[in-house]
């Protein structure tokens, strides 16, 4: 009998790319486009989800996963939702001035949890509307709508009026108590939303001051031997590069510091695996192939003593290196999104990680976190699936394998705008 | 003349007494005026100690007015008891947590609160006998007078009936605890730094309103000795002149204690009911009230520059701000000098005593000392200690600086690893393309010990790859600021570099 032979690294990203778009093909609601923000009973439906949604369906299409007509008719039926849903201030809304609550309901896609108008999230699903829009090209009746639809909602929201007479954009707005108190201030993962922010044709940012004001707040470190712009966390360093292609582009503080954020989001993958090698904190399976703190689903708030050791649980949180927090949960799904900048390292993990616990992957699917040091018969793992791990999953081994999304969005002229407004030069620009 | 009442200490106890009795003897009679002072100081805390002590050694004919206690509030209500009961607070701690030193949780770990505060008094009372004694001051020929101090004119100043001629004086009142106007507050009754070393018995329950240095070094001692302690504060992170790692660092640790971390937080109101204090508290839209038995209140300071009659001394001031000084401390009248919490933006004793040395040479020699020539450092002492001097990345990058930070984690210090202290970092920024050092930040267990190999660096104009070379012995958690300088040298080290030194190693 001949041994299967292993998947070579193609198949092995097909199958987890497929698996992960299989959570917005089945777990969207055909009705208006609504995607839940995990598959947990009852979950809401999370703007930034439709746009990770949204942006998968090209992909779906080019891997022949799905037809272009379906994919185009998800994504008017999602567009269509937005531009005709409730704007206005009250509490049961499912918009103001153009941005999204969070969270949604599923199926009246009003407002719930009493969540935030938010920002970012709303940068997101912005930026999966220009990626259809810049898709969908052919001059039919479905795929015309899409484009001015598209153009429509981008031009409807008030960036302006999200900075509340500030430099720097508001982290959020409710209802009930008006802006909160947080402003984007870098580095994180927000860089996206300045670029749509300052390139809007209707309401934009004040002005270049604000991209000024937001990378004030930069620190460029030397941190276990690489010099890079910090931020703890993996997704800070994936989620505006899921759609923008930042090689070679450089901004002021990058042609300062003879860098770019891709080259950044590399050494923040290196540092990454730096600190589960040193693993300060002694948990369990951190190892040169074994790395991975991000935003993520953990075994809930508990504070136990394992082998003698207190430990301190967290439920979702942003999990982050040198600093913290780190309870030993691992996520995957962000080892897996480094791909574009440090293929092999991430490719190494995910490996070692599916054969080293095998229930990490049935299916393919990634789980938000796992974490080896909270074991019963095996380590623990997170229930179910979450939608922005599945998003960053299906973009961003695109981007490894096809580029197709960066390739979209360079066509698209408002990122080309915003990114000039942010005076980034050189590379594809 | 109007009598002055004693300053009262709490509980009247041995200690207590004996702080009082150097720092405001009951039977201490104001001394008769010189004809003309060489100077005049108003204030008995760090800074106006501290210029007395060193004008007197040199000669000057110098006068100390204080109202209240000798030391201030450093020796008094400050820096020397809240150190004391921080002590006693991180031993409880080692032993909640001795298995992590290898050792057995000791049975029965009771907290004897009563014994921790007889200490602080036993500590502040045989500090004060050195530092802030009347008769060892009086001993070196400074005339102090306990009263209120009122400006005449510009070089005049009455205390006690007695008028004061001087030809140069300094402002150094200090400041008082910030009150917060929340509605209920005062008709419920609440703590300051002025009063919480009174206390006798450890609240049970505690709110502790401010996350700057006094709130966040309060709240995790009184938690550690035994109190289930609630922080609130209006910002989004503790200590808002830090840089946000080390605030995380801190609010980790904070929550860590089971201390309740209530950030970007307002407190909307108190009442009483029975014993308990209810105190609402709202999180952008999210209200919620908390249960305590006492409330402590560390939001910051106002500056003491009341009823001193300072216009009749030509001297500007502001109720909030204090006395705006020049460079050379000098205020307004350029015969008076401010030092201290009274016109200082960082109200630590060490920018006092400081301020005090400048003042003493500009205005006793015609010196043109600069306070922004001094490298200072401060600290703040909970555990991991948070320490810093110089600039912040954000202040140099607003000045246009171009700024490279040297990272070392605590965590790759051998030593800081074999004391089980590996929280926290060494943080030093260089100006980019050279090894100048523009500022530091160190979160470590002993960080305000650390901090001062930097502080002595910057102000000797010392750089970061001359730091590399310093031999010290291994191994200390100060070897994290080597590490950081072999960190700088490394970069140094550029591929054509590298391959000339290959060249000749090879020949």
């Amino acid at each position: 009998m001949v041994e299967p032979s292993a998947p070579s690294h193609e198949e092995l990203l097909d199958c987890f790319q497929r698996a992960a778009f299989g959570y917005f093909l089945h777990g969207c609601n055909l009705t208006n486009g609504l995607v839940a923000d995990t598959s947990r009973a009852g979950a809401p439906a999370s703007i930034a989800v439709v746009g990770f949604a949204l942006s998968s369906y090209p992909v779906a299409v080019e891997r022949s996963w799905m037809t272009r007509a379906d994919a185009a008719a998800r994504s008017l039926v999602t567009l269509r939702f937005f531009w005709n849903s409730v704007q206005n201030d009250q509490p049961n809304a499912t918009g103001y001035k153009g941005f999204y609550y969070h969270f949604l309901d599923l199926q009246s896609g009003k407002r719930v949890w009493q969540s935030e108008l938010s920002m970012i999230d709303t940068t997101l699903l912005c930026a999966g509307i220009l990626t259809v829009s810049a898709y969908f090209t052919e001059n039919n009746e479905s795929e015309t709508e899409i484009r001015e639809l598209a153009d429509k909602l981008y031009r409807r929201i008030d960036w302006q009026w999200a900075q509340n007479g500030k430099s720097t954009v508001s982290l959020g707005w409710k209802p009930e108590c008006g802006f909160l108190h947080y402003g984007w201030e870098g580095y994180n993962e927000a860089a996206i939303l300045y670029v749509l922010g300052l390139a809007s044709p209707t309401h934009p940012l004040s002005d270049e001051s604000c991209y000024t004001a937001w990378t004030a707040t930069y620190q460029w470190e030397n941190i276990y031997g690489y010099d890079l712009l910090y931020a703890g966390p993996l997704f800070i360093h994936q989620f505006s590069h899921a759609w923008i292609d930042f090689k070679g582009i450089q901004d002021r503080f990058m042609r300062e510091k003879g860098s770019d954020y891709f080259e950044n989001s590399r050494r923040a993958t290196c540092v990454q695996r730096e600190y589960a090698l040193r693993n300060p904190h002694e948990f369990k399976g951190y190892a040169e192939n074994c790395w991975g703190l991000s935003a993520g689903d953990g075994p809930s708030p508990q504070t136990l003593r394992l082998d003698g050791v207190e430990r301190r649980f967290f439920g979702y949180a942003a999990r982050g290196v040198p600093y913290g927090p780190d309870d030993g949960t691992i996520a995957l799904p962000a080892v897996l999104a480094s791909l574009p900048f440090a293929p092999e390292a991430a490719l190494a993990a995910v490996i070692h990680c599916r054969e080293r616990y095998p229930g990490i992957a049935t299916d393919w699917r990634l789980p938000s976190g796992f974490n080896p040091t909270l074991a019963k018969s095996g380590p623990w793992i997170s229930e179910g699936y979450f939608g922005l791990d599945q998003g960053i999953i299906v973009l961003m081994i695109e981007n490894y394998r096809s580029q197709l999304v960066w390739k979209l969005t360079r066509q698209c002229p408002f990122i080309r705008t915003g990114l000039d407004r942010a005076a980034f030069r050189g590379g594809w620009l | 003349m109007q009598e002055q009442s004693l300053p009262q200490m709490s509980p009247g106890d041995e200690d207590n007494r004996t702080s009082l009795e150097n720092a405001h003897p009951s039977f201490w009679r104001n001394p008769q005026p010189m004809d003309n002072y060489s100077l005049a100081i108003v204030g008995g805390g760090p800074a106006g100690l501290l210029t007395a002590h060193m004008a007197a050694t040199l000669g000057a004919k110098v006068a100390l007015v204080e109202r209240n206690l000798l030391g201030g509030q450093c020796f008094n209500v400050g820096c020397i008891p809240s150190k004391a009961i921080i002590r006693t607070s991180r031993l409880y701690a080692e032993m909640r947590t001795a298995e992590n030193f290898g050792a057995q949780v000791p049975s029965g770990i009771t907290v004897d609160f009563q014994r921790a505060m007889a200490r602080m008094r036993q500590v502040r009372a045989r500090i004060s006998r050195r530092r802030c004694s009347v008769q060892r001051l009086s001993s070196m020929g400074v005339d102090v007078y306990f009263g209120e101090a009122r400006f005449a004119g510009p070089r005049t100043v009455i205390v006690d009936g007695k008028t004061l001629r001087f030809r140069k004086a300094l402002i150094a009142t200090g400041a008082r605890p910030k009150l917060p106007s929340i509605p209920g507050l005062a008709e419920a009754g609440f703590l300051t730094n002025e009063n919480v070393f009174n206390l006798t018995e450890c609240p049970r329950r505690l709110l502790v309103i401010g996350g700057g240095p006094l709130g966040c070094e309060l709240a995790q001692a009184l938690c550690r000795l035994g109190s289930r302690v609630a922080i609130a504060q209006s910002d989004p992170m503790f200590l808002g002149k830090e840089e946000r790692d080390a605030a995380q660092i801190l609010s980790d640790a904070l929550a860590r204690d089971g201390i309740e971390v209530h950030l970007n937080t307002q407190v909307t109101g108190v009442r009483v009911e029975g014993k308990q204090k209810f105190v609402d508290l709202i999180t952008d839209d999210n209200k919620r009230t908390v249960a305590v038995d006492e409330i402590l209140v560390g939001i910051g300071s106002v500056p003491n520059v009341e009823d001193m009659n300072l216009q009749a001394a030509g001297v500007k001031y502001d109720s909030e701000a204090g006395i705006p000084i020049d460079d050379f401390l000098q205020t307004t009248n350029p015969r008076i000098y401010a030092a201290g919490d009274v016109c200082s933006e960082h109200k630590f004793p060490h920018i006092e005593a400081a301020a005090a040395r400048i003042v003493v040479r500009n205005a006793l020699f015609c010196g043109r000392k600069r306070l922004s020539t001094l490298a200072i450092p401060w600290c703040t002492y909970t555990d991991p200690e948070i320490a810093h001097v110089g600039l912040y990345v954000r202040e140099a990058r607003a000045k246009g600086i171009a700024v490279k930070t040297f990272t070392v984690l605590m965590h790759d210090v051998d030593r800081a690893i074999s004391d089980a202290e590996e929280e926290g970092f060494v943080k030093i920024h260089v100006k980019e393309g050279t090894d100048k050092i523009l500022g530091a930040t160190v979160v470590a267990s002993h960080a305000g010990e650390m901090i001062n190999e930097i502080s002595l660096a910057m102000g000797s104009g010392i750089g970061l790859r001359a730091l590399a070379r310093v031999n010290q012995p291994y191994p200390t958690q100060a070897d994290a600021i080597k590490m950081a300088a072999d960190a700088y040298n490394r970069t140094r080290l550029t591929p054509a570099l590298k391959w000339l030194f290959k060249q000749w190693l090879a020949w």
